[in-house]
């Protein structure tokens, strides 16, 4: 016999899965009920994420516990740049929640620039330059991502146009393109398979075999 | 001026990372530091004008009782479930971290709804697939063939059919094609997003601040 909180968490998930997989015979309520339930459960539960693992560490305790030390009274500027976003729905100052968006957003971009150019830019170009005059199998295999990568870029260069030996180019960048996403596209599929199976797994092993003492 | 303080801030802020990246000494790596602790609580300020949207529109469509209106009480009480074992055991400090009940209502509810509502999606891949995948020329043929095989060689049956030889095509179809495609991809993209910093930054692509001219 299992414990009655857990016997009720079990229940409540494989009520929930059926719920959900309902929708195979045709939409109805009781999925429209589950859905609503997760769309708000989810935002309630990013809600708890950031409160605990963002705002609680960051704000919340170093202002409770020493307001001026470590210059922690440094942290009511965030504060006010975020409680200035909400200045958008005040329509005489709305202007100002611009403010807070601007340093924001200028923040980011400045940091993603460096992450791009020196975080995937430069390391996937330098990983690229591979050695194709060693011989071997190896170098054949490296001849053909040096290849992919440089006919895919030539595709995405919309600068000149796509003919001659420039549209031959990026034909073959095409074809490596249409390899990954079908790639992709199988991996995702037996991905979502996965769950599929974890899900019956769930519901054969831990609900209705359980509930038959079997 | 409404618009031009915004566009200075933004300059200012976005160049620092930069400037910190290339000048490694300690105060201004420090600042930088600061900064990104800094932005990190105002992004979870911005986290519930979102919240606010939803509540409303929701909200409106219980009280005008539109099409589907029960299922917006259920988003709402959901939302309000969650977020309050959420953050209830950081006001009352009785919980480091997650309130208990937090996490069972994660692992019982939001967990297997989220692996369900992506799990329906291998029911619906397959009418999808049969759709894009229709050999009709050159590139839908190397996107069906390169998908079966990736999908083969992540399954026993796979290599029972090809004597083992699946596993290793499909893992020199990840490797080498696949990464090339997808290395072209990220330095297009990367250079993209990096030309789009240098737009925010210097004032060239204004959207974000908004439509208004005030």
């Amino acid at each position: 016999m299992q414990p009655l909180g857990l016997s009720i968490g079990v229940w409540v998930n494989a009520l929930l899965t059926l719920c959900i997989l309902s929708f195979l015979y045709k939409d109805n309520p009781f999925f429209r009920f589950a859905e609503s339930l997760f769309a708000g459960m989810s935002l309630g539960y990013y809600i708890g994420i950031v409160t605990v693992q963002t705002l609680q560490p960051n704000l919340i305790q170093p202002l409770g516990e020493t307001f001026f030390g470590n210059h922690n009274y440094l942290l009511l500027i965030p504060m006010a740049l975020g409680i200035m976003l909400y200045f958008r729905y005040i329509p005489r100052i709305s202007w100002l929640s611009r403010i807070a968006l601007a340093v924001y957003i200028g923040y980011y971009v400045g940091v993603l620039m460096m992450q791009k150019i020196h975080g995937q830019v430069i390391p996937q170009t330098r990983d690229t330059i591979m050695p194709v005059t060693t011989g071997g199998i190896d170098a054949l295999w490296n001849l053909v991502v040096i290849i992919g990568v440089f006919s895919v870029l030539v595709y995405f260069y919309f600068s000149v146009e796509h003919k001659g030996v420039v549209g031959k180019v990026s034909r073959v960048g095409i074809w490596f393109l249409m390899i990954s996403f079908g790639a992709s596209f199988g991996y995702t599929i037996m991905a979502r398979i996965s769950l599929l199976m974890g899900r019956f797994s769930f519901l054969v092993n831990n609900w209705i075999r359980p509930m038959f003492g079997i | 001026m409404r618009r031009t303080i915004p566009l200075v801030l933004t300059f200012m802020v976005g160049m620092y990372p930069i400037f910190a990246f290339f000048v490694p000494h300690a105060s201004i790596s420090g600042v930088n530091q600061w900064l990104d602790r800094a932005l990190m609580i105002v992004a979870a300020f911005a986290l519930p004008l979102g919240v606010v949207n939803l509540v409303g529109m929701n909200l409106s469509k219980i009280k005008q009782k539109r099409a589907g209106w029960p299922y917006a009480i259920v988003l709402l009480a959901g939302l309000v479930v969650m977020t309050y074992f959420g953050v209830i055991g950081v006001i009352t400090r009785q919980h480091a971290g997650f309130h208990p009940t937090f996490q069972m209502l994660f692992d019982n509810m939001v967990s297997p709804l989220q692996a369900t509502m992506f799990s329906l999606l291998a029911f619906y891949v397959a009418s999808a697939a049969y759709r894009a995948f229709r050999a009709r020329n050159v590139e839908a043929t190397i996107l069906l063939v390169a998908a079966i095989i990736v999908m083969l060689g992540r399954i026993p049956f796979g290599d029972m059919l090809t004597g083992g030889r699946m596993t290793p095509l499909s893992e020199w179809i990840m490797n080498r094609p696949n990464a090339a495609a997808q290395r072209g991809i990220i330095i297009g993209a990367a250079l993209g997003a990096a030309s789009m910093s240098i737009r925010v930054i210097l004032g060239i692509e204004r959207t974000y601040l908004g439509k208004s001219r005030d």
